[in-house]
């Protein structure tokens, strides 16, 4: 609820900080100000690209009629400076389209807004009670933080209205049949691509009939054309089969995605003005309309696309992304290394790992850090985020993980990782969540009993510090004062943290193993200290559970995301998120941050899969092909991979630069739940419900796409059916589900998973 | 398919009968039909809806079961107030009631008294979650330990013998692609696999540990040392990686038979039988392949004419026992409908039983093998011949001394009918059980078939009056077989599967090997059930010392008059004696794995043979229903 009653004031103080703030708030994270961290505003980014022009203006009019009527002044005078509008446009903007006239004040704002929204339904002289609030919802996609004044109460009636007309009902089948008729008579190589009319067109005409309370005819139209809809729409027509009546639309979320969104076809030029051409001889009004309205065609130039490739592509519940979308850069480059200056004993045997070298040689740093930023074009500026400064203790770790690099093991498809499984005993089902620290020393584990468990896997223990009383009387000059801290009579294998009020859904390390995260259903995400196995903070804000949970690799920020549908950046110093990601469509089930940081990806039940850029709270990236909700997500270690995996039991492999799928891996029969590159991404390991691990080789997945053919194209690929040529391996575990993976820094795979009795 | 599915579910509406039968249970009694339908289409909308969202928790808390937890959760994500009390995590234990045209599903809630859940003693502490490691592969590798599932499961087993072209063909199963692109690479793995299915498996080789192996478990399993073949036995049934030498063990024991039925050896038979059980008990194996092997030789253990050298004093008579219980078995498990086993034995046993000139032997082992296969096989195949048999019998025992051997085979024959028959017949015959009317029916064997039924219908009754709430079922008894030739006591009396009813708060963990946690069994465990005749049951915790008798501790706690309080585990390796039963209680001993020397307990006093329904013999598994036990070790 905070987050609610926060939304304006944020939304103020955020605007105020300007973008240019942030490229010298570098260093002093540790300084807790707020301009040390991230601070520009997501809401500088101007409207999703995909918009037409008019649309932007009238909604950048609308926000400024909302800030102006909340008082919210310098607001107001920069968003207008910014957007380059004047005064007069504005206000005769508002005039032009409500249409009322102005008299009716803040009615007359909403208006001119749901004119664009409903054109329809402007003819129809059903009133209707437009709250302000109801301006926020046709926005909330594109305007996260206002996204959140309306999120409790939607104002569905005016997300609906656009239903409230139209024809006769008993004639919904004829047209839709009309219109089957007509696919299926085309050429073959539109029908493929007309035929993705059908889902969308099916959704909107049964609702359209719901809505109007034409009950036994929307049951009738249902009965008859479900069969019809692709299988992987299964799920929804089932949400849907259960609508039978106007209240039920009210507070169903899914059915408000579909409405507020729009879906999205790909559909090349010819089968595009086929169709037009055929609505247009029959006046087939009804159909049109809903595709003027209601769907989004992005219409490209080009070959028609065949079955295959329409299908890998499809599948979300807004369907395809809008190639604009898609089209923003993504620096998804490595960040330079940190100099560390390597104990010169060590210098013999690393100076053969190439790798190595570069990073480690003291007398070249400064050519060499300028050098590297040149050979990757595709990394972002290195302070582009404010990143935590490196302390010893960090640097000590990072000389460790060179030594322990230079040990790992090459993996490839002659040479495949021995797997070293973790099995959870008498866990009872209950085991939700699993975690290893990145030097593989620690193992926590959420629970369905809200606890949360962490193990050491190595002989050494786990010690908490001791009692403020005692510390005092510790030598703090000795040397081994770190040593003396720790009360050895707390020394154990395992420690429980107790604090959540429900299932713990989500557990991640920080980087440095000196904290612990876990999301929960009870909506919060804690921060527990392995110093003190104590409660830290708990971050307050999902209102509802929260699904996982994910360290920044550079430690200090956190990305959570839940129920709610949003995902949200934090600072482990800051109660309030930095970051909200909204545009989901349905919860956010898994959230993983790029290796430098720069961007998170976030997964969800809508069956897409997105990338946030965390500088802005833009999203970058919308991956859609996913046929059920995404439960897990892995980035490749050299940033420019993803994999992703769903309850379909496939997991798919996209190129992040160029926002395309480049790959798909079947063989899974259930949820995958663990995705893992090996440190050198040239293995990827899949767990699965299905109590297998499973190898991939990602190296040949990713070297067969040649990467050219999509920037000539339209951006439609041939993926290879090659899933069986790329599994290198396949380990059943006995009746115990994968729910962890993890490679060690030599390339040892670790898996965990509880034990299932039954 | 798909779109029948979905229209059905399209219109799955609660009832309206249900909507009336709520409204009034809340205290509304007439309620309209129409606001009866408003509501069930209103209900189940909702329902639907919030089963929509459980699902959510289900698939984030990584479980294939929806459970009453995650229904509470999708309630509080649309702010309603969860249901309480519903914290069963396995089922919900809804009962059906119909009465007055009406037909209702309902949450049965007992009255408890509080002195019952007070008296009893607690459960045990659940066991803490706890962490184990073990190599799911080394270098690409699967290692065959008991940590990791079997290294080729049946399924595949099965479609490796039954299509041996179709593993080798590309792409046909995920593991069948890795050899076509796996050409030159040097990994165990790859090459293991190639050699697996590229050669026949008639053909293929063992590896040299499995050639030592196969070596050191067929010399121990027909060598001197009982121990040791104890040991192999058990390598043998639970061993996961044998179907590799699956082959050889079943030429090994054919072989075995045949050479061995020649020379009379019965010693060598007997552990041959019993490699075929261990065989048989490995669930991992499959066995279908290789029953023409094994079938003839567990055949010829039941009828062969002779099997031992001194066919008067050896007991060869337990091994028919033994392989006829096999047969039985195999019976249950392989026949189908293609490969019929079940009626071809049925139809051999039978050809020779009538066969005027079969040996009293081979008789007699036709006799253990049909009746061995059922109720309804004795019923329909024996019961008719009893008269003939009984003329046969009666002929022998009575007529001009022919041989020993034929005496003792005719006295052989005469229980084996007696023991199989009674229960048989005390289940169809009416009563009363009038002596002349069964010599009437049943010739010769009248007289005592009566007398056996009599005492069948009584242990019947026996059962029933301690029959209580729940009912505990009893698997398929393990044939167990000792070594004693001498003297008759091997095969004993009623060793039918039978019903053993007990007090549903019984706490009995079985311990199996699947489950890691678990310590491994002690020797023996046993159950003790004690009633008396008079109106008050008590309940008895005897804790049997391994050491001595006489200083066991027996702990009476009273309890209702009603119900049959359990029950005890008494562990122990060596026998004792109990002391301080009361002079009428009855005890029913079921032991669980039985070690071969447990038998003696029966002669120590204990448990007067007559009154203990279930023999001792017998030792049985007891299937861990959901016990209290595993209730409380469930996070909430």
């Amino acid at each position: 609820m905070a987050a609610v009653q926060d939304g304006p004031m944020e939304l103020d103080a955020e605007k105020e900080a300007k973008p240019e703030i942030l490229s010298d708030g570098t260093s002093n994270l540790s300084g807790n100000t707020a301009s040390g961290t991230l601070s520009s505003s997501p809401l500088t980014a101007a409207p999703a690209g995909g918009a037409p022009k008019m649309e932007d203006q009238q909604t950048l009019i609308a926000v400024l009629q909302f800030l102006k009527r909340n008082k919210l002044s310098e607001s107001v005078e920069i968003l207008r400076r910014e957007a380059g509008l004047g005064e007069h446009q504005e206000g005769s903007q508002a005039t032009d389209g409500s249409g009322g006239g102005k008299g009716d004040g803040d009615g007359g704002d909403a208006n001119s807004l749901l004119s664009r929204v409903s054109i329809t339904s402007a003819a129809a002289p059903q009133s209707m009670p437009v709250k302000s609030d109801c301006i926020i919802n046709i926005f909330r996609c594109d305007l996260p933080f206002m996204f959140m004044l309306s999120e409790d109460q939607p104002d569905v009636s005016v997300v609906l209205s656009a239903y409230s007309q139209q024809g006769d009902p008993p004639l919904y089948q004829v047209y839709y049949s009309g219109l089957k008729n007509f696919i299926e008579s085309v050429l073959d190589c539109h029908r493929a691509e007309l035929s993705q009319l059908f889902y969308p067109l099916f959704v909107h005409m049964y609702l359209e009939l719901v809505y109007n309370n034409h009950e036994t005819e929307a049951k009738a139209f249902f009965d008859k054309f479900s069969g019809d809809q692709e299988c992987y729409y299964q799920d929804d027509l089932h949400i849907l089969c259960g609508l039978t009546k106007k209240e039920h639309l009210k507070g169903n979320e899914v059915l408000l995605d579909f409405r507020t969104s729009r879906f999205v076809l790909h559909i090349s030029r010819d089968s595009y003005q086929l169709l037009k051409r055929h609505l247009q001889e029959r006046h087939n009004n009804q159909i049109w309309n809903i595709i003027q309205e209601h769907l989004y065609i992005d219409i490209f130039d080009g070959m028609p696309r065949s079955k295959s490739q329409i299908d890998s592509m499809s599948g979300s519940l807004a369907g395809e992304a809008k190639r604009e979308v898609n089209k923003a850069k993504v620096f998804y480059g490595l960040l330079k290394e940190p100099e560390i200056e390597v104990p010169l004993d060590d210098e013999d045997d690393e100076a053969e790992n190439e790798e190595g070298k570069p990073k480690k040689k003291k007398t070249k740093k400064d050519s060499l850090g300028s050098k590297s930023k040149k050979q990757d074009p595709n990394a972002p500026q290195q302070n582009r985020i404010p990143l935590p400064e490196l302390k010893d203790s960090d640097k000590l770790d990072k000389i460790m993980y060179m030594k322990e690099s230079t040990k790992r093991i090459r993996l490839g498809p002659e040479n495949l990782p021995s797997i070293c499984f973790y099995t959870f005993l008498n866990a009872f089902q209950g085991l939700t969540a699993v975690d290893f620290t990145d030097d593989s020393s620690l193992l926590a584990g959420g629970f369905a009993d809200s606890t949360v468990r962490v193990w050491s896997v190595t002989p050494k223990k786990l010690r908490k510090v001791k009692s403020a009383g005692e510390l005092n009387v510790i030598e703090k000059e000795s040397d081994d004062v770190l040593e003396r801290i720790m009360d050895e009579k707390t020394a154990s294998e395992s420690k429980i943290l107790h604090g959540h009020s429900g299932p713990v859904y989500g557990v991640s390390f920080s980087p440095d193993r000196n904290y612990l995260l876990s999301s929960s259903e009870d909506g919060t995400v804690r921060l527990w200290s392995l110093q003190t196995f104590t409660c830290l903070v708990g971050y307050k804000g999902h209102n509802y559970p929260v699904w996982d949970t994910h360290f920044s690799p550079f430690g200090y920020y956190f990305v959570s995301g839940g129920h709610d549908r949003v995902a949200r950046l934090w600072a482990t110093d800051h109660y309030q998120p930095l970051r909200i990601f909204a545009g989901h469509l349905a919860d956010v089930t898994c959230t993983r941050f790029h290796p430098n940081s720069n961007y998170v990806a976030t997964g969800s039940t809508d069956r897409t899969v997105r990338l946030w850029d965390v500088l802005n709270a833009n999203c970058v990236r919308i991956l859609t092909g996913h046929k059920g909700p995404i439960h897990s997500l892995a980035f490749s270690p050299n940033g420019k991979f993803l994999a992703s995996g769903s309850t379909d039991g496939r997991v798919l492999l996209w190129d992040i630069g160029h926002g395309l799928m480049i790959g798909e891996l079947k063989g899974h029969t259930d949820t995958i739940y663990a995705l893992k590159f090996s440190r050198d991404g040239e293995i990827l390991a899949s767990g699965s419900m299905d109590n297998t691990v499973r190898l991939w080789d990602s190296m040949k997945a990713f070297d067969e796409v040649e990467t050219d053919d999509f920037t000539a194209t339209t951006g439609h690929i041939h993926l290879p059916d090659n899933s069986q040529e790329l599994l290198l391996g396949m380990y059943h575990s006995k009746s115990t589900p994968v729910t962890h993976l993890h490679f060690t820094r030599r390339n040892l795979l670790l898996a965990a998973g509880a034990y299932n009795s039954q | 398919m798909a779109e029948e599915r979905r229209q059905k579910l399209c219109s799955v509406i609660l009832p309206t009968e249900s909507m009336k039968a709520m409204a009034e249970s809340v205290g509304v009694g007439s309620l309209q039909e129409e606001s009866c339908l408003a509501l069930s289409e209103e209900v189940s909308y909702r329902i639907k809806e919030i089963a929509q969202d459980a699902l959510k928790f289900m698939h984030h808390g990584k479980r294939r079961k929806l459970t009453t937890g995650d229904i509470d959760h999708a309630l509080k994500l649309k702010n309603v107030e969860p249901l309480y009390g519903f914290q069963s995590q396995e089922f919900i234990p809804f009962r059906f009631a119909s009465g007055g045209g009406r037909e209702l599903h309902f949450y049965e809630e007992k009255e408890v008294d509080l002195s019952d859940i007070i008296n009893t003693p607690l459960p045990r502490v659940p066991l803490d979650v706890s962490l184990k490691a073990h190599w799911l592969s080394i270098d690409g590798v699967q290692p065959a330990i008991p940590e990791n599932p079997p290294p080729v499961p049946k399924e595949q087993q099965k479609t490796d013998s039954t299509e041996p072209l179709k593993a080798v063909k590309p792409g046909q199963e995920e593991e069948g692609s890795i050899q076509t692109k796996g050409q030159g690479a040097n990994s165990a793995e790859v090459k293991g696999k190639e050699k697996m299915r590229m050669k026949p498996r008639s053909t293929h080789e063992l590896s040299v540990e499995q050639q030592l192996y196969y070596k050191e478990i067929t010399e121990a399993c027909v060598g001197s040392c009982e121990a040791k073949r104890a040991e192999a036995l058990q390598s043998i049934a639970t061993d996961p990686g044998l179907y590799q030498m699956l082959p050889r063990f079943s030429t090994f024991i054919s072989e075995g038979v045949r050479v061995n039925v020649v020379q009379n050896n019965l010693a060598l038979l007997i552990y041959l039988m019993r490699m075929v059980k261990a065989l048989m008990d490995n669930p991992t194996l499959y066995l279908e392949k290789y029953l023409h092997e094994l079938i003839p030789a567990v055949v010829t253990c039941i009828v062969s004419k002779q099997l031992c050298l001194r066919p008067d004093v050896d007991n060869h008579w337990a091994l028919r026992d033994f392989a006829a219980r096999l047969m039985a078995q195999s019976c249950k498990t392989f026949s189908t409908t293609t490969n019929n086993i079940q009626s071809r034995i049925t139809k051999t046993f039978t050809k020779s039983l009538l066969d005027d000139k079969t040996q009293w032997t081979t008789r007699y082992g036709c006799i253990a093998g049909l009746a061995e296969l059922g109720h309804d096989v004795i019923k329909t195949l024996i019961i008719p011949r009893l008269s003939v048999e009984g003329a046969r019998i009666k002929a022998v025992m009575d007529g001009p001394v022919v041989s020993n051997i034929d005496k003792i085979g005719a006295d052989h024959v005469q229980s084996l009918l007696l023991k199989h028959c009674a229960c048989v017949v005390a289940k169809t015959r009416p009563l009363p059980d009038m002596v002349d009317q069964y010599k009437a029916d049943y010739g010769y064997l009248g007289t005592m078939l009566c007398s056996h039924v009599v005492k069948a219908r009584a242990q019947a009754a026996f059962q029933a009056q301690t029959v209580n709430r729940t009912t505990l079922t009893i698997t398929q008894p393990r044939p167990t077989l000792s070594m004693s030739q001498s003297g008759l006591s091997a095969s004993s009396g009623s060793r039918t599967p039978s019903i053993i009813k007990v007090p549903s708060s019984l706490t009995l963990m079985s311990t199996r090997p699947g489950t890691p946690t678990q310590p491994s069994p002690p020797a023996t465990k046993y159950i003790v059930m004690a009633t008396s005749a008079g109106a008050a049951s008590t309940q008895q915790v005897i804790t049997l010392s391994s050491s001595q008798s006489g200083s066991s501790v027996t702990s009476t706690v009273p309890s209702t008059p009603t119900s049959l309080q359990p029950l005890v585990k008494l562990e122990s390796g060596t026998t004792g004696a109990v002391s301080g039963p009361r002079p009428l209680q009855k005890y029913i001993v079921v032991s669980l794995p039985s070690s071969s020397s447990s038998l003696e307990n029966k002669g120590s006093g204990v448990i007067p043979s007559s009154t203990s329904p279930i023999s001792m013999e017998s030792a049985v598994k007891l299937e861990r229903s959901e016990s209290p036990a595993a209730n409380t070790q469930s996070p909430h």
